[in-house]
Parts: structure tokens; sequence; C-alpha cells
């Protein structure tokens, strides 16, 4: 290696290092800030921050599959239809039929893969906009909804099984203790997992002779981030442990992270929405590739039904309406270009959470719903109005 | 000006960031001619017409534009054709949803005196000119209804609409049938007994012969000649398009041919646009590891196209046979060509080389995925090491592989989508174009790539429009024109003029 070369510097996260990412942070703080002093402290009081991230949830756990759909340049605007006639579905099964929840819950599950491939084969291999076939499903699937749910609310899960959408993390030790003990644990071993992994990677890259930042830098990093981890822990901690349904979100962001920057199939998404052409050239199958993506999108959709519906411990005929337009929202305050190639799984989540603070909060303040409608809409009109400017720059 | 002249470009000179496309271009066109307008590819043919109608506007180059003596300053599309000037480029530009009475008036419709457009004067405006071009359809019929010739007759239907004085035809016959080529010269022959002048742009030599008063031949940005055709024969115009010095530009190095890597046999594709037109027509021909073969031919000769069904991106009744390493090819798609080790390097190096918003690592790597993966994840630090080799034996310049091809000059550009393709291990590397819009050193530089890849034993096959880099690269010369080889010649047997005798399809020596 020359010595130019060896100037380079050594940021190997591909999408991440960006002023942007820091900037969603400062604005979602600023966000916090505002409300708080509002609200007297109540904004961020540990009960309300936990509900908060309850309330985002289900959006958060969509985001992830709608972030590589509008990477690819393409949408889902059936979301919150689909998501409507899978959460009464899983509803029907248990409390209707009596179906034992585990048989219940996959049936769910696959029911919500199919939803996808079906709209993933009008769309990459008969060529349907993907705004037209899921506005298709749009309709479709409110019918659908009515239909299972002879157009009554049904409500009434299993005790057990309505601890996915509202239950948090049993106490494991210290039963009286006034935080939960479990979620203290969790929270310090996936930090200490932090720790190990990026040791590993740096260890890695030594062996192949890149440049690797300092031990003091790595050792700053690496205590930074688990500070970060355990304050947004310590909220939920104090409280009454993590939710079982902030568990799944975190677990599902984590794989779609790492699908989109660790995979040749994160990899290729970004292609296909960067210039279809080239990743067509490159070799990449990229029917095959839309394919998947949908039906990952539609197994998402299942598993969000199911925290959804349980957290409302009832099906309705109009659960989910709309929600997709948050979701979409969500994206693309996160980053996500509506015109394809750009986004990313954290960015989406902090959208999610802008979206859910501004409901949050809004709601504490007792405003109005027509102002709280009106300013959702504006925020997302100036987040993609932010997006095409800096794109301009950029050519 | 001169007496007679409807329009002279004087001392033009155009320059794009690095590149002078023109320079001191002067083109006088008397009025009621057809004026030929011949040249190489990229001899600024087109450059200079897009001045003329104003898609450059006045102010980004230098020089003048006089019309019937009154100097003009042409500052948008619209501005040239309320001058009477009308251009007819070679993709059509009608819109195929609407009819041929809404095509020809669209952006100037006629009007009532309430604002809304009055369809039925239009209709018998549009009627008029098409019995005028010789086309005989009905002026409702949509566009999406008609052949190509037919539509390039309602394009200059549309010209004549708006009192054209002045056409300009980019390569108007490039895909017409003979028949439709015949009755396009007639009505051209037609309009020039009305008064109405005429640049023709087009590489077919016998077309010119047949048709034009006057011919200017351009090279390399300039006009090497200008004289009635009368007085032109064939040998003397391929002098002039193509006279050139031969330069130590290239580092030809005598290669020694070993096996047969690919062989194509009686490969017929027919055009998937236009039913029935063959677009490549029987065409056999063998790679050999550790040569060059150069395939040169004119703009539309079948070269890319060939290389495209190839990969099974492009064709319609694809037959013959594809023979790599002694095995036929059944299945053709990108993702088989790259795994038999078929890489094609694209002329269209933004639009189908590169992905701009991503940077030179992931660029690099994205057509060699599978192999860096284990269990399918990628191998971040594998990938880096790779992509780092074929930075340093490319000689990439760029700051980090971290930055966006996007802001890469062209040279490095074309290197990163080269990195890609030698990534991928190829045992055939087509080449298009390898040095389109690159600078001379970095064109330099490619050549010493590909003669490295030769001694690795590669089979490079290179498509070029450039003569210099064909006769000065390749081993072998194959020369296509109109979907057939016309001529096959050795290294060293090749002249420039034999080679573009072969290319426009003259007449056999």
């Amino acid at each position: 290696m020359n010595n130019e070369k060896t100037n380079k510097k050594s940021g190997f996260s591909l999408r991440g290092t960006n002023a942007r990412k820091y900037a969603m942070v400062i604005v979602l703080l600023a966000i916090w800030a505002i409300f708080s002093i509002l609200t007297n402290g109540l904004f961020t009081s540990s009960r309300n921050l936990s509900n908060l991230f309850m309330q985002m949830c289900t959006v958060g756990i969509l985001t992830c599959g709608m972030m590589f759909i509008m990477v690819t340049g393409n949408i889902d605007i059936s979301l919150g239809s689909v998501l409507g006639t899978l959460g009464a579905l899983v509803a029907v099964l248990i409390i209707k039929l009596d179906v034992n929840p585990v048989l219940a819950t996959i049936i769910t599950l696959v029911t919500g893969i199919l939803v996808g491939l079906w709209h993933g084969y009008w769309i990459a291999y008969r060529n349907v906009p993907a705004m037209i076939a899921t506005l298709a499903s749009m309709t479709a699937f409110k019918g659908i909804t009515l239909g299972i749910t002879a157009g009554i609310t049904i409500s009434g899960f299993p005790e057990l099984y309505k601890q996915i959408g509202q239950g948090y993390l049993p106490k494991l030790f210290l039963k009286d203790a006034n935080f939960n003990d479990t979620s203290l644990i969790l929270i310090v071993l996936i930090s200490i997992a932090f720790v190990i992994m990026d040791q590993r990677t740096r260890k890695s890259r030594i062996e192949y002779g890149f440049k690797v930042s300092s031990v003091g830098i790595t050792i700053l990093k690496e205590a930074i981030v688990c500070l970060a981890i355990l304050a947004v822990g310590s909220i939920m901690v104090s409280y009454r442990g993590i939710p079982v349904s902030i568990l799944i979100l975190m677990i599902v962001a984590y794989i779609f992270n790492f699908i989109a920057n660790k995979t040749p199939y994160g990899r290729s998404i970004y292609a296909i929405g960067g210039n279809k052409e080239a990743a067509r050239f490159s070799g990449i199958n990229i029917r095959r590739n839309m394919l998947v993506m949908y039906a990952v999108m539609g197994l998402l959709t299942a598993v969000a039904a199911l925290v959804y519906t349980t957290r409302l411990n009832a099906a309705t005929t109009s659960a989910g309406q709309a929600m997709e337009m948050d979701v979409i929202a969500a994206c693309v305050i996160g980053g996500t270009s509506p015109a394809g190639g750009v986004g990313t799984i954290f960015g989406g989540i902090i959208g999610a959470l802008v979206m859910a603070s501004l409901d949050n909060g809004m709601s504490l303040l007792n405003l109005d719903i027509m102002y709280q409608y009106v300013i959702k809409g504006l925020v997302l009109l100036l987040a993609v109005a932010i997006d095409a400017q800096s794109r301009k720059k950029g050519n | 000006m001169e007496s007679g002249n409807v329009l002279e470009m004087v001392s033009i000179t155009k320059e794009f960031p690095g590149v002078k496309a023109l320079q001191d271009v002067t083109l006088k066109v008397k009025k009621g001619e057809i004026h030929a307008l011949v040249g190489e590819n990229g001899a600024g043919k087109s450059t200079l017409m897009k001045i003329l109608s104003g898609v450059y506007p006045y102010g980004s180059f230098s020089g003048k534009i006089i019309l019937d003596g009154e100097e003009q300053e042409f500052k948008t599309i619209n501005e040239s054709i309320a001058h009477g000037i009308a251009t007819i480029y070679q993709e059509l530009t009608l819109v195929r949803y609407m009819d041929i009475v809404e095509n020809v008036f669209l952006g100037h419709e006629l009007r009532n005196s309430n604002g809304s457009i009055n369809y039925d004067k239009e209709y018998s405006v549009t009627k008029k000119a098409l019995i005028e071009v010789g086309l005989d359809v009905d002026p409702t019929t949509q566009i999406i209804q008609l052949g190509v010739g037919q539509q390039q007759l309602v394009e200059i239907a549309k010209a004549l609409v708006k009192d054209a004085r002045i056409i300009v035809l980019d390569e108007p016959t490039s895909s017409l049938t003979e028949e439709e080529t015949n009755s396009l010269l007639n009505l051209l022959r037609r309009l020039r007994e009305k008064g109405i002048t005429c640049i023709y742009i087009s590489h077919r030599l016998n077309e010119i012969f047949e048709i034009s008063d006057s011919t200017t031949i351009m090279r390399d940005g300039r006009v090497v000649h200008t004289c009635s055709t009368a007085d032109l024969d064939e040998n003397t115009l391929i002098s002039h398009m193509v006279g050139r010095e031969m330069t130590d530009r290239f580092p030809h190095v005598d290669h020694t041919p070993g096996d047969v890597v690919l062989e194509i046999k009686n490969w017929t594709v027919y055009n998937p646009e236009i039913p029935g037109k063959k677009r490549l027509d029987n065409i056999s021909l063998q790679a050999r590891k550790g040569e060059i073969l150069g395939i040169a031919g004119l703009m539309g000769a079948g070269r890319t196209e060939l290389a495209l069904s190839l990969l099974g991106v492009y064709g319609t009744d694809i037959s013959g046979e594809v023979i790599l390493e002694g095995k036929p090819i059944r299945h053709f798609s990108p993702e088989a060509a790259i795994k038999n080790g078929i890489c094609y390097l694209s002329e269209d190096r933004k639009g189908k080389g590169l992905v701009l918003g991503m940077n030179i690592l992931e660029n690099t790597s994205l057509a060699n995925l599978p192999a860096l993966s284990n269990r399918g994840v990628i191998n971040a630090n594998e990938e880096r090491r790779q992509a780092e080799q074929q930075v340093d034996k490319l000689k990439i310049k760029a700051s980090s592989l971290e930055q966006l091809t996007g802001n890469l000059s062209g040279g490095n550009q074309q290197k990163v989508v080269v990195a890609k393709w030698l990534m991928a291990h190829p045992k055939v590397l087509i080449l298009d174009e390898p040095t389109r819009g690159i600078d001379v050193g970095a064109k330099y530089e490619i050549y010493t790539i590909m003669n490295r890849l030769i001694d690795e034993g590669v089979a490079i096959i290179m498509i070029s429009s450039e003569l210099p880099e064909i006769l000065g690269m390749s081993d072998r010369i194959l020369v296509m024109h109109e979907g057939v080889i016309k001529g096959e010649f050795k290294y060293g047997e090749a002249t420039q003029e034999t080679i573009m005798h072969s290319a426009i399809g003259g007449s056999k020596q």
C-alpha cells in the first residue's frame, strides 16, 4: 500500500457515517426537550416515554420493511389494511375458534408471507406499478377484514397472549425491587455484546492489515455507545421494564440493519434503487429480489399485526387504518429517499420515534386533533423538501 | 454573407469540461439544397446541430449563426423553431399515446377565441401536411399504431406545419427499411423543389451520393472539407473522414493467440421493437485466449446489440449457437454470463455501469457479491482487500474507497467499472467503447490494463468506434455493418480506409 492509501479513513459502516444521522437524533432530542418544557417534565417521565416506545412499536416494525421497499423506489400502501386483516385473523382463530395460540400465530405469519408474495408477484413479475398493486390490496383487504370479523370488534385474548403487545419482561430475581432486574441484565448484556463485537471487528481488520482507530478512540466510542444504550434502557428499567413489544422491535431492527449492511441481498436492494440497469448488468436478479422483499414485508406486517392487536386486546374493523402513512412518513423523516437508493434502518426508527413523539406530545398538551393532523402533515412535507434540496446540491 | 446562402454558422467553438467538441467550425448552406454532413461518431455533427436548434443556448459557445443575412441568438429551442429551423432526431420525439394532430401541434396549439383548442382547424392543416409528405393515414391515428418510417413522416409533417425553412435530419434512415428509405429520399427531393433546405446527417455513403448537393466533412470537432458532392468520390470522402495521423498512443504488444474461448455460430437476432427486422444477421466469430478482438463499425451497426444478446437482455427470435470453452451456453442472462465468466463493460458508463450514489467499494464488488460472501454474509474485510487491490492495480485516484463514484472523473469512473469486472475473474471480457469520454492519459492506462489482462489469459472483445484505437490495439479486427460482419483483418493489415469502407457497407474493392 502506498502512503496516499494509508491515510484513508477506516470507517466501515457504509451508509451510516453521515452527518444526517446525527442531525436526526438531535432533532428528536429537540422535540423531546420542547415537549418536556411545555408539559413541565411530564413528557420525559419514565412512564410516558415507556408508553411512547410502545405506541411507536407497530410503526417501527413496519418501517424496517418499508425502508427496503422505498430504497428500491417502490411503495406499499396496503400495510394498514393488511395489518387489520391479519389482526382480525389471529383474533378470530384464538378467541372465536379456540385454536392453539402457537398454531394461530404461525398461521398468521404464513398468511402475511403469502400476502407479500402476492404483491411481489404482480409488481416484480407482472410489471404492475407498486402503487397500484398495493392500492388494490388496500381496498380488497378492508373487505376481507369485514368478512372475517363480520363487522364487529373481537376482543378478549388469553392473558398470556396479551403480553406480546402489553407485557413487560418479568422480574427474574428481585421481585420487590422498584426497578426491573431482567431488563437491567439484558441491557448490560447488550452493551457487553456490542463491545465484544466491536473488538472482534477491530481485530479482524488488523489481521487484514487495515488501518484502525487507536485504542483510546475505540474505547471512547464504545463507552459512548454503551452509555447511550444504558441511558435509553434506564428509562424503561426504572418504570416497569422493557416491554415485550419493544424487545421484538429491537430484534427486528437489528436483523434488518444487519441485512441492509452486511448481506449481498441488502447490497442488491440499494443497487436496484440506485441504478436498476447497473444492478441488472452486474448480475443481480431484480425480480427475485423484489419478490423476496415483498414477502418479507408481508411477514413483518403479520408480526406488527400481532403486536398491535394484542396491545389493544381487540381486533376492530378499522384497525390499522392509514397506518401506512405513518410508516412512509417515518421512513422519509428518517432520511429514506422517496426516489430510491438511500435509506437506513436507524433513520427509519428515529423517524418512527419522531412521529410517535409528535402524536404523544401533542396529545399530552391536549392539542385539538385537527392541529395534530396538520402539524404531522407539515413535518412530512418539510422532511421531503429537505431531502429534495440536499439531493439537488449533491448533483 | 454570400448571396444564396440561407444559413451560415461562422467560427463556432464549443467546449465541454475538458473537451473541445467543436473548434472554429464554419458551415455554409445554400438555400434550397440538400447539404450532407458526414463524419465519424464524435466528429461533432450532432453538437453542431444542437447549437443550431438552440439546445445549447446562445452564450454557451462562441461564434455566429447567420440566418438569411441576420445574426441570430437562439436562447431556447422554441426561438430556433420560430425562425423556421426544425430538427428531426434519430430518436423520434413523438408522444406515443397522442394522435397525429395532437403531436403536430403539441406546444403550439391553435386556439378558439375562448382559449380552447381548435381541433377541427388543426385537423385540416394536419391532413394537408400529411398529403404533402405522402402519408396516407387518418390524422386521428395514434402514434403508437404507426411504424418508424411513418412516424418519421409525421415529424416532417410537423416541421412543414411550422413553416420550417431548414430541416435537419439526424440519421433519418438508420431504422428504416429500404422501401421506406427510398420514399423518404423522394420526399426530400420534392421538398427541395419547394425551396426547403435540408441538412442531412448520415453514415450511409450511397444515400449521400444519391441525394445531396453539397457535402461537409467533419473530423475531431473541425470541418475538414466542404465541396459540391458531384466533386467527391467514395475514396476521397473516406480519406477526409478518417485522415488523421496515427501517433504512438497505443501500447500495442504482439500477442500469441491461444485456444478459442468463445465461439458464436450463425447468430441471428431480430429487433424487438420492429417486428420482422433482423438486427444481427448470421454472425459467426471466435474469440481466443490472449487476443484482443476488435469489432469496428459505425453507430447502429449492431455491435452493442451483439453483446447484449449474449447477456440475454436484447433481441427476440434468437437463433444460432454460443459455445464457451467447448460447451454450448443454453441460458442467457447477465447473472448466467457472469457465472460463465463472460463480463460486459457497457458503453453507457453512468446508465448501466455504475451506481453513482454508491461508493467505490460497493461498486467494485457489486458483480461479485456471492463469491465474497460466507453463508449469505458479506466478508467486509475480504471485500475491502480485493477492492483495494484493484484500486492499486488500476491506479484509481480517489480520496478513499468510500468516495462516491458520482464525484469521480470520467477516467476514474471507467476504471471503477473495469475494476468491477476484473474482480469477477472474466474469461471473456467484452469492452464496449472502453475509452469513450475519457482523457488521453486515462485511455493509455486502459490500454495498458488490456495488455496485462491478455498476458493473464483473458480473451478481450473490444467494441470501438474509434478507428485509431481499433487499429492500434486489436490483434484481429471484425467490421460490422447493419448487423452483418463485412470484413475481417489482422493487425497491420487494415488501414482506416479499408475499415471505413467495410463499415459503411461500401462496394467490394
